[in-house]
């Protein structure tokens, strides 16, 4: 077993190049304060709350007897409780796509339609984000608890652990690689370790967030979905089993923090 | 036209706060596309916001403010149910109004 | 004295707690289902996007796998197996020149571009991304911090062949000198030619760079 030197104990004492980083780290915090303020996402949660209730889909209903976890039409905790195992489908589902699930279900659309448009681009809304955005406002304040206890909530942790780690592509790339050390960052964008409860706790729990850069909420698969883009890998399926395994292993070194969604993000 | 605009306006004590996102590319005409040639400008130039007749918002704006604009800010004189509306033209004449009927907090 | 010695003691309890606890894999052990079973979830989650890239993540070269395995931290013997074949690997250029152009190395070091499934096909060189990891020149203050900061890096260590001979092997292929470095393989896995290093060579090591000024 090869050992890391650890580095040294005095990281507590810091000196001159270290405070100029903590300088930095301060400075975009405090941008992001300001910023805070007035989070676009609010419009989105307000639109996805009215989508939430209009009569949609070749069978004209309303998303309102949708079952998040928590019964059907319960959203306000729902959020924090996901992603979880749901009897119906038989299998572990996040947000979005239990989402997919009643607009099948209880709208009508056929599979197909109903994971169409998952991503806004320029002229053309997604509706998923701002759906997300009113479920996850639903559970802001709350703590982040979802299940790990069912054998399908168990080997899908097992496989999101397999997938973290798993290096491929030309550029040699996993999740690991950036987000496996605390504290540091890529450009001026600091990374979470996800592993690391004290960083997942704080960060897991802000998505689905309003991206500047983006100009629109963008939400947890959408994340996933960028990553694998900067890795040098091909396009994710939405709400593929991959994404989903990654999620619940992720909720677990999450589960605890506050959820602060849906959150501002650069 | 442009995606209409998302617009919330509640009441936040006696003021009405007023959040707006624009949809708009808010181009500078400096940016050079993937061929390297320069995108033209196409910036929102002039945003005015009434409420029962009266101007509540007058904005002029060039090439510094960034792609879907988000404009935040409260005034006085508004109550639930009324409407506010919200127009923008750009630098090409592109133009586009909203409305929104304010809520109470 | 006695805090630094009591902080010393517990750091070192950590490390040995940590190296046994969760961090890495063994081979053979109870994860082998696990590790297929996500291989087959993996190749299930690409289906609708780009054909050929899926064809080429599908699959792992023996390297990814075995820091798949390790989590990037491979028993000693097997360190120094990885490093033995990926330095073997290594094409140094034909010129036997290792010094470019520090000015087109900087563009390079700042450029994300390629690889990516937004990417057209062979529109335009790869760039290395490096400031993306490493702070490199001081005029640029927006770079990251995953890897150590390369400022100064040749005013420390001198330019001689030996120097320009490691910075190359060591951007052509990282693993070549630390097994599972999460550096990217950067000429072996044909991201950057060989041209393109040598322009990183002379960004790194030039004494007229601005990274040594």
């Amino acid at each position: 077993m090869r050992y890391r030197l650890p580095v040294l104990v005095l990281a507590a004492m810091c000196s001159g190049a270290c405070v100029a980083q903590q300088d930095t780290q301060k400075e975009i915090e405090r941008y992001r304060q300001l910023l805070a303020e007035g989070n676009p996402a609010d419009l989105f949660e307000a639109r996805g709350e009215e989508l939430w209730k209009a009569p949609r889909g070749p069978k004209k209903a309303s998303l309102e007897q949708c079952d998040l976890g928590l019964g059907a039409g319960v959203v306000k905790g729902a959020y924090a409780q996901l992603p979880r195992y749901f009897s119906d489908t038989d299998r572990v589902q996040d947000l979005e796509s239990r989402l997919v699930t009643c607009r099948v279900t209880l709208q009508g659309f056929t599979p197909g339609d109903a994971v169409k448009n998952p991503f806004s681009a320029p002229g053309r809304s997604s509706d998923m984000e701002a759906l997300a955005s009113y479920v996850a406002a639903e559970s802001k304040g709350m703590k982040l608890d979802a299940p790990l206890s069912h054998p399908k909530e168990v080997e899908a942790f097992r496989i999101g652990e397999q997938l973290f780690y798993r290096r491929a592509g030309p550029h040699d790339f996993a999740c690991v690689s950036c987000h496996g050390e605390t504290g540091r960052r890529i450009r001026l964008q600091e990374l979470p370790k996800l592993t690391d409860p004290k960083d997942a706790r704080k960060i897991f729990t802000t998505w689905p967030a309003y991206r500047v850069s983006q100009g629109t909420v963008r939400t947890m698969q959408h994340r996933l979905y960028d990553c694998y883009w900067q890795m040098r890998h091909p396009q994710l399926d939405y709400v593929s089993e991959a994404s989903i395994a990654l999620e619940v292993f992720m909720a677990k070194y999450a589960n605890g923090g506050e959820i602060q969604a849906p959150g501002l993000k650069r | 036209m442009a995606d209409p605009m998302r617009i919330r306006a509640s009441m936040a004590g006696d003021k009405v706060e007023v959040r707006v996102l624009m949809s708009h590319e808010m181009e500078t005409g400096l940016r050079k596309d993937a061929n390297g040639a320069l995108v033209p400008a196409h910036f929102i130039q002039n945003v005015t916001v009434t409420h029962a007749g009266k101007t509540v918002l007058s904005a002029q704006w060039g090439t510094s403010i960034s792609k879907n604009p988000f404009v935040h800010f409260r005034f006085k004189g508004g109550k639930p149910g009324e409407k506010v509306t919200i127009s923008w033209v750009d630098n090409k004449g592109e133009r586009r109004t909203d409305e929104a009927v304010i809520i109470s907090g | 004295m006695k805090i630094l010695l009591v902080s010393i003691y517990a750091a070192l309890v950590l490390i040995v707690l940590n190296a046994g606890c969760a961090g890495g894999v063994r081979e053979g052990g109870p994860d082998d289902g696990a590790r297929e079973r996500a291989e087959s979830v993996f190749r299930a989650s690409f289906t609708h996007g780009n054909r050929e890239m899926a064809a080429k993540v599908d699959k792992q070269d023996e390297v990814q796998e075995l820091c798949t395995r390790y989590r990037n931290e491979p028993p000693k013997e097997l360190a120094e197996k990885i490093e033995s074949t990926q330095a073997a690997a290594v094409r140094y250029p034909a010129s036997g020149k290792f010094l470019g152009d520090w000015r087109q190395g900087e563009k390079i070091a700042q450029d994300g571009y390629g690889l990516r499934f937004t990417d057209p096909d062979a529109k335009r060189p790869n760039g290395g991304g490096c400031y993306n990891c490493h702070r490199i020149a001081p005029a640029e203050i927006s770079y990251g911090t995953i890897g150590p900061s390369l400022y100064r890096f040749g005013a420390l260590r001198g330019a001689g062949e030996p120097v320009q001979r490691y910075v190359y092997g060591k951007i052509y292929n990282s693993q070549a000198y630390l097994a599972c470095s999460q550096m990217p393989r950067f000429g072996h896995n044909g991201v950057l030619t060989e041209e393109q290093i040598t322009h990183l060579v002379a960004l790194l090591l030039d004494p007229e760079s601005p990274v040594n000024k």
